[in-house]
């Protein structure tokens, strides 16, 4: 064999993980080109982290073109703060924390008490509050397509207005890869590189690029309660009724939130494979044919759960 | 369930048609067997069903889009996705009636594959027409054709064969040279997943198995390089290297020592390196998203194009267009809007509507009144900036374009390049 008849090097054909990637770190920089003042919204949940591992992609080796700002309800799991902390320490990237206890400390939001009772709600006072005071023009968030149906609808580039609400009715058409990243001034936009994503491929993500989770999201011993079918962490921030006794199990968590508003799911699962494996197989239970077992009926009631929280 | 990646990757797939196809059940059957659907919908969809004294309503499975159809969100495309152990699929769900034609237009643009839905009982009718018309003008690579109903058609080989014959004959005119048909029953699941026992005269495979076994999406890895560089990448702290110019491959293959020119200032330049975070890559194809290093210093920003130095486009000042227009407000000659082509966005002005196109035969007739909502047309672009455009039927990419209302910020119109002049 001489060089010149070497073929040149075909490039290989894209998985499907490669285009979900390609077309998010595309929608990253497009962002980044066209708005001048955006900023990646981080949980430290699954999805966020991905979002990050997608900046990455994006931008290395420079620095990323906006901040990294998570929204503390000051119910927060410390495993996923500490995890936060970390993670963006390790990247070299700014952080910004919106503190909900510092809006109601201020006084822009009156605090909620009770065992119902959820900072959830509050923390999009506390966004819109940021979002003014750092003169944000674009939020980078991790929602998927598949979490809810009208998210089903929702633009990659999906503009809010001045007072941060979404009108399904004035959307803009995307068409390709196009996107239109235009503001008028006091408008924002809210931008989802995953949006085309399942849970399943972030799964999939986070193994194949080996990406470091909070430990909540493996199994591990907890004190919990069950309320509604689900289990909660047994923690001061969370008020219990009548007859909520805690006790032990072996849990984690699917989502990861506030913990006022975030349930486990029993499970043994320990290792990401063991998580993949079990989402996969939790779906194929999911069939309507076959009854399904305790901890698939739990992570579908979670998803439920979900759909109401978001 | 694949828990590894999908041997046949990604395919985007537009579905099209109405309620009255049965759409929604082709998207819940869709859905239902290839088990996507956890046990509480499908509890809730038998609980309704069996209230209504009906069999299994998969229908059902999209009933939210009922309740959204009174806020008026129905007349949207819905983005659904689903896998089954050999591919993972995104829906483009587009609305048969209200907006269809806007709205096929934003499903089709993505697609690499469509399904659109005839009712066998009624045969070819206006909207399959239409459908298939845009689905010729958006170059959507395969087209395959649901004849559904075929229960209430009583499963005829002879009904079937009939409305295939008539597809056929109006591809051929729309010059689309891959329309299949497929005769089924969404709501019965019959040649949906697996293939069916009532219509053994079938040959082909079954709805999915088709979709399961078409090519992978391709952004033509053979035609010349087209690069729009999205985003500098200065390296912190001196460190790394030199500046990359980051993107996504719109068309063809890059490779290190490929001679580019950068347009549109006609800049020669070399490839030191095609790279990701993953480290440096041999050869990268479209649609992946890279960045390149080349040999030397040489102008370079946001909206240039990196192009194989044979096989250069024109950097056009005039490009003749079709439009699918999508703003209340009608576009006349003289109309000046911004066009985004690639990542170039550069003033335009629409120097003349020549012709609106029949939505059912794409033939072109005078436009005195110019476009309206949903109208689709000829046009003539006059743009500030010249851009490296390809013609749309040489690369989907980098032949598209958006038209961008600055008053408003409305995105007004999709943009397909017929032909360019300096």
């Amino acid at each position: 064999m001489t060089v010149a008849t070497a073929q040149p090097a075909s490039a290989p054909a894209l998985s499907d993980l490669d285009a979900l990637e390609a077309e998010a770190v595309h929608i990253l920089r497009e962002l980044a080109a066209e708005r001048e003042r955006p900023v990646l919204l981080f949980s430290g949940g699954k999805d966020s982290i991905v979002l990050l591992r997608l900046a990455e992609k994006a931008f290395r080796p420079g620095p990323f073109p906006f901040p990294v700002m998570h929204v503390d309800t000051g119910h927060n799991f410390p495993e996923v703060l500490a995890f936060r902390d970390r993670r963006v320490a390790e990247l070299g990237e700014r952080l910004i924390v919106a503190s909900v206890q510092a809006s109601i400390d201020a006084g822009r939001v009156a605090d909620v008490s009770g065992p119902r009772s959820s900072r959830n709600q509050l923390q999009t006072v506390t966004l819109l509050d940021a979002i003014a005071e750092h003169r944000f023009d674009a939020c980078i968030g991790g929602a998927r397509r598949d979490e809810e149906r009208a998210r089903a609808k929702e633009r990659i580039f999906s503009l809010r207005d001045a007072f941060g609400g979404w009108d399904p009715r004035a959307q803009r058409p995307e068409l390709w890869d196009i996107y239109n990243a235009r503001v008028r001034p006091g408008e924002n936009l809210r931008v989802f590189p995953i949006s085309n994503w399942t849970e399943l491929d972030v799964w999939r993500y986070v193994a194949r690029e080996g990406l470091k989770l909070p430990s909540i999201y493996f199994a591990h011993e907890r004190s919990v309660f069950e309320r509604d079918g689900m289990l909660y962490a047994d923690d001061a921030a969370v008020e219990r009724l009548p007859g909520e006794q805690p006790f032990t199990a072996s849990v984690r968590y699917r989502t990861v939130g506030d913990m006022t508003c975030t349930g486990a799911v029993r499970s043994t699962a320990a290792t990401l494979e063991a998580v993949v494996a079990e989402i996969a197989s939790t779906r194929v239970s999911e069939r309507g044919e076959t009854r399904a077992d305790d901890r698939a009926s739990d992570a579908a009631m979670e998803d439920r759960k979900r759909d109401g929280y978001f | 369930m694949a828990t590894s990646e999908a041997v046949h990757g990604l395919l985007r797939v537009a579905t099209c048609g109405s309620v009255d196809d049965g759409k929604s059940t082709l998207i819940g059957r869709l859905l239902h067997d290839t088990r996507q659907i956890a046990d509480d919908q499908l509890d809730h969809v038998r609980d309704v069903s069996a209230r209504r004294g009906t069999e299994l309503d998969l229908a059902l499975l999209t009933d939210g889009l009922r309740a959204e159809r009174e806020q008026g969100i129905t007349i949207d495309v819905a983005y659904r996705s689903f896998e089954t152990a050999r591919r993972r699929f995104i829906l483009a769900d587009c609305p048969g009636h209200e907006q269809y034609t806007r709205n096929m237009v934003t499903g089709a643009s993505t697609a690499d594959a469509a399904v659109l839905l005839i009712d066998a009982r009624h045969g070819v009718v206006a909207q399959t027409r239409r459908h298939l018309a845009i689905a010729a003008l958006l170059r959507v690579p395969h087209v395959l054709v649901a004849v559904n109903k075929m229960d209430l058609a009583g499963w005829e080989e002879a009904r079937f064969r009939e409305i295939a014959g008539d597809v056929r004959a109006l591809a051929e005119t729309l010059g689309l040279d891959d329309a299949t048909c497929v005769p089924v029953s969404a709501l019965a699941g019959d040649n949906i997943v697996a293939p069916s026992a009532r219509m053994a005269w079938h040959e082909g495979p079954p709805l999915v198995t088709q979709l399961e076994d078409l090519p992978p999406e391709s952004g033509d890895p053979h035609g010349p390089l087209r690069f729009p560089v999205q985003f500098v990448i200065r390296p912190a702290g001196g460190t790394g290297g030199g500046r990359r110019y980051a993107g996504r491959i719109a068309r063809g293959t890059v490779r290190p020592g490929d001679e580019l020119v950068v347009l549109p200032s006609g800049e020669p330049a070399v490839v030191a390196a095609v790279e990701t975070l993953d480290g440096p890559l041999e050869a990268a194809a479209a649609p992946s998203s890279v960045s390149i290093v080349l040999d030397r210093e040489v102008d370079v920003a946001r909206g240039d194009v990196l192009c194989h130095a044979a096989g250069a486009p024109l950097a056009a000042r005039e490009l003749e267009a079709t439009v699918c227009w999508m703003s209340d407000r009608h576009l006349r000659p003289g109309a000046r809007l911004l066009l985004k082509h690639g990542t170039r966005t550069t003033r335009a002005i629409v120097a003349d509507v020549r012709e609106r196109l029949h939505l059912q035969t794409l033939l072109g007739a005078p436009a005195p009144d110019g476009l309206a909502l949903n109208d689709l047309g000829r046009v003539l672009v006059r743009v500030a900036d010249p851009l490296p455009a390809d013609r749309y039927a040489d690369s989907r990419a980098a032949g598209a374009f958006v038209l961008i209302d600055d008053a408003t910020n409305d995105t007004v119109a999709a943009g397909m390049v017929t032909a360019t002049t300096d």
